[in-house]
């Protein structure tokens, strides 16, 4: 090349030795910045209000009384009221969920990540249908279990149709984080134990699981805990009742928090909003901790490979 | 043993080397004629450098990457950075534009000036820094956008007045030697072309702000020996117009393209902790034929690092 | 597995052959198999289950009364079946929850994933994860206790919101959706390799450009994908519509002052009610769950294929 010219490409001619010290303002940076954390703010701003108005507004309600008197419909009764039956049922629910979902849960990832061969038809539509399950909305679970569940199969309105129903409703959560946790175990480790003679379900269940029972254990309290959160599939159940005694048994009637909280809040008269706040503290509580606990879990536990 | 520097040497040197008939592999890359470009039309001189590093030291926290960093860089030439990994020379080059920014924790001690003016002064505006002084990394990088946008991007961004960005588009494409290749497909993916395209239209990108400067993170590290080959004659090209800094832990490399060349190396302290530091900087003839410094002649005859 | 060479193992007379049974191994595959079917087996129930009642609705009731006329009276004297108010309420409330929810979702992904310090990321994002479980019923509560009475307190007309209006339930959904949103588009955007930020660092962009032009753009499917995720819900969630979102059906409702019923409120109140089994009423519940079952079949097939793109580009 010869004596050099201003090509197009070369530096612009102000370029070499231009002030590097006259800052553009930039004012658009800073709304954009000031816009982004605002967004933020007022996420949690509002979420922490409301959840805090609700402590507010339950706070008279936040004693004893709450498990250990029976819900009412008369307002004359409701200073004696509290959600006892309801406590008892999400707890006999949630423990009967925990029985029939887990194990199937668990069970199908394992089938999907260590023994399906993905390149099948009838395998990819399996994970296909898991995910499209995991979308469908909770009511049409409650439909199933009205359609199917409670008359075809004549289990009826009792506490075994609500529990299989949930379990199917969480169901794709507990197989979607199974399978995650197993993905994450690296081959390396299977290959060392088929190495030394081991059997698959040997590899699988003393190699593969153990090293994912972290994310085992979080997708399994988080699908706990929105089972116990959800409304929706009782209501189409028939739960929306006053139910003044204790499930006894798994043929047994019921009402849960959720739809007890419902059905407080339905009543025309005030005085039924501070029990159900009360009783949503209670929910609260018990959701956020399962779920602090399994977030804990993940980001303590999870092995980084 | 020593390399030869195959056909770059200080643009203001006028001492002329005679082959050294003991470079008995030469690399794979003079396949592709890499090593027959003429060296004619250089205008020797000896102006003040562009940018001149003083006492650089580059922090992480309160680990000390690098320390006491000094050397210069001079206008259109190209200025290799050697060593082995972990020596600092990409925490050195990360600090001539200011991409250290980008790590938090990240501090940088002693002088940069580029024109005289220091790069961290209070008042100096990184984003200034980084239109006159542009970087190429290891891995190609264009964006998931059409090859035309991933050009067009940077003269967009930095509010460029262009009268025909297609011409601009085209130029910087032209410049950067992938026009042929990618002339009819302008709008498909920049990740649809090969690892030396993609670099060397990262490369295109990079030339479509006009910079005056051009650092390069080891540009040719991910790439196989004919797309290195064209990057190599591509930068010899560049240095026509543009000021270029090379990373390489590829020794051939440096001694091949640049004109000047700085060996790091890492030292172990008393607390056991590695430090980059600089050995030895001088044209890079002599540095690969008569290093002053033992250790850098341990690293280029290969009986170090 | 061949037995071309004599096993040199120290047991005397072992083969390779595969003599050995392994029982377990075979139960084993049969339970997997079993619990993998109870997945297909659900999808199987659900169509079944709706589409029985639902082939016995359209029995009576044509497809063209069911989409084209505009009234929804199941129980009333005056029986009509037509289901567009229900859709109608069920777009506005989504429509509205998706104004709050996309930028507000969005921005608190961007300022999290671009802005934020990493220990500010670290304590917030588990905190929006916590915030995307809270119990659906609970939105509904403070819908209609604390959201409303607020926006008819400030309403600056006297034709404000009343008791339950599809207003306030779009706005207590959008509240609901914003960590869903927020938490999937931030992983999307996590997602985006440094290398593509440091290049457009490297090219002068500002952090507004990296963040709108760069990393936006990049992680574009997991955003869409989050926010048909969001639309999904919204379409499908139930008890802030039934609590706060009013019952009306009679006819369409666009204003979003009024109260009117949605797909999903229809069913969960009318199925709180005693209906008698087999009646065009109860069939009608099955009709409408028809109808919502395909239209959130459809997002979630939009969804998870915006995923799979996502999941190509960076894995």
């Amino acid at each position: 090349m010869s004596a050099p010219t201003l090509t197009p490409t070369r530096p612009e001619p102000s370029a070499p030795g231009a002030a590097l010290t006259q800052r553009r303002s930039r004012p658009g940076e800073v709304a954009f910045r000031l816009a982004m954390q605002s967004c933020l703010v007022i996420a949690f701003g509002v979420l922490a209000s409301l959840l805090a108005w609700v402590l507010i507004k339950g706070w008279n309600r936040l004693d004893s009384r709450l498990w250990t008197e029976m819900p009412t419909g008369l307002t004359s009764r409701l200073d004696g009221a509290g959600v006892q039956s309801a406590l008892v049922g999400t707890l006999w629910i949630i423990s009967l969920v925990a029985v029939i979902c887990l194990p199937i849960g668990i069970l199908s990832a394992i089938y999907l990540e260590e023994y399906a061969d993905n390149t099948r038809w009838y395998n990819r539509l399996l994970e296909l249908n898991i995910q499209n399950l995991a979308g469908v909305p909770s009511i049409i679970f409650g439909i199933l279990g009205l359609g199917i569940i409670a008359r075809a199969l004549g289990l009826g309105f009792t506490v075994i149709t609500a529990a299989i129903v949930l379990s199917l409703l969480v169901l794709p959560v507990v197989i979607i984080a199974t399978r995650e946790a197993i993905r994450a175990v690296p081959q390396s480790i299977r290959q060392a134990s088929y190495a030394l003679g081991a059997t698959k379900w040997q590899t699988v269940s003393r190699q593969v699981l153990p090293s994912a029972v972290p994310g085992i254990a979080t997708g399994s309290i988080l699908a706990l805990s929105r089972a116990i959160g959800e409304a929706a599939p009782l209501i189409v159940l028939g739960a929306v009742t006053f139910i003044t005694f204790n499930p006894d048994g798994l043929d047994s009637a019921y009402t849960a928090l959720p739809i007890q909280i419902y059905t407080f809040i339905t009543r025309p008269q005030a005085e039924f909003a501070e029990l159900a706040a009360g009783a949503i503290v209670l929910l609260l509580a018990i959701v956020l901790v399962m779920n602090s606990i399994a977030i804990f879990v993940r980001n303590r536990f999870e092995k980084r490979w | 043993m020593t390399y030869q520097p195959l056909h770059r040497r200080p643009k203001n040197e006028s001492e002329v080397r005679t082959v050294n008939p003991d470079t008995t592999s030469r690399p794979a890359v003079n396949i592709a004629g890499v090593g027959a470009q003429p060296v004619a039309g250089h205008q020797p001189r000896a102006a003040a450098p562009v940018m001149e590093l003083s006492g650089v030291s580059v922090y992480y926290g309160a680990y000390e990457a690098v320390r006491g960093t000094s050397m210069p860089i001079q206008e259109k030439q190209i200025t290799a950075m050697i060593g082995p990994s972990g020596c600092g020379k990409s925490t050195i080059l990360r600090s001539l534009n200011r991409m250290n920014d980008l790590i938090p924790g990240a501090r940088v001690t002693g002088s940069v000036t580029y024109h005289g003016q220091d790069l961290y002064a209070k008042d100096v505006d990184p984003i200034e820094v980084r239109r006159r002084i542009g970087m190429v990394f290891q891995k190609p990088n264009p964006f998931p956008k059409s090859i035309y946008d991933n050009v067009a991007y940077g003269p967009r961004v930095t509010g460029m007045k262009v009268a025909n960005m297609d011409d601009l588009v085209e130029k910087a494409l032209r410049d950067a030697a992938l026009w042929d290749e990618v002339k009819d497909k302008l709008k498909s993916s920049g990740l649809s072309l090969s690892g030396g395209q993609q670099q060397r239209l990262c490369i295109a990108r990079t030339i479509a702000v006009k910079p005056e400067i051009i650092l390069m993170d080891e540009p040719c590290s991910a790439l196989d020996p004919i797309a290195t080959a064209k990057i190599e004659d591509l930068m010899f090209e560049l240095s026509n117009d543009y000021t270029i800094v090379i990373v390489t832990h590829n020794m051939q490399q440096a001694a091949r393209v640049s004109h000047y060349t700085s060996f790091f190396t890492a030292e172990v302290d008393e607390k056991q902790e590695r430090h980059g530091r600089l050995v030895e900087f001088t044209n890079t003839s002599k540095l690969f034929t008569n290093p002053t410094d033992k250790r850098t002649e341990d690293y280029i005859t290969g009986r170090f690092g | 597995m061949t037995t071309s060479t004599q096993s040199a193992g120290s047991v005397a007379g072992n083969s390779l052959r595969r003599g050995r049974r392994r029982p377990i191994e075979s139960i084993v595959q049969v339970l997997l198999v079993a619990a993998a079917l109870v997945s297909i087996v659900t999808t199987v129930g659900i169509v079944i289950a709706l589409a029985d009642p639902t082939i016995e609705f359209f029995q009576q009731v044509s497809l063209v009364e069911f989409f084209t006329t505009t009234s929804w009276t199941p129980t009333f004297a005056q029986k009509a079946y037509g289901v567009l108010p229900l859709v109608s309420a069920t777009l506005v409330v989504t429509a509205i929850a998706l104004i709050i929810a996309v930028p507000i979702g969005l921005g608190s992904a961007i300022y999290l994933s671009e802005y934020a310090k990493p220990a500010t990321r670290r304590v917030l994002k588990p905190i929006i994860e916590l915030l995307a479980g809270v119990p659906t019923v609970v939105y509904g509560f403070v819908a209609l206790f604390a959201l409303n009475p607020l926006l008819q307190k400030w309403w600056p007309t006297d034709n404000g919101p009343g008791f339950q209006n599809l207003l306030i339930a779009g706005i207590a959904m959008g509240i609901m959706i914003v960590p869903t949103i927020a938490s999937i588009s931030e992983d999307s955007m996590a997602a985006v390799p440094r290398s593509l930020r440091e290049g457009a660092y490297a090219l002068a962009s500002t952090k507004m450009q990296v963040s709108t032009r760069v990393v936006v753009p990049a992680a574009i499917s997991g955003i869409v994908a989050a926010v048909v995720l969001g639309v999904s819900r919204a379409v499908g969630e139930t008890m802030i519509v039934t609590i706060a979102g009013g019952l009306t059906s009679d006819r369409v409702v666009f204003n979003p002052l009024e109260g009117a019923a949605t797909m999903t409120a229809f069913i969960a109140n009318i199925s709180s009610g005693d209906i008698p089994v087999g009646s065009l009423d109860y069939d009608s519940v099955f009709a409408v769950g028809a109808l919502l079952f395909l239209i959130t079949f459809a997002l979630n097939a939009v969804s998870i294929r915006m995923v799979r793109r996502f999941r190509e580009v960076y894995e």
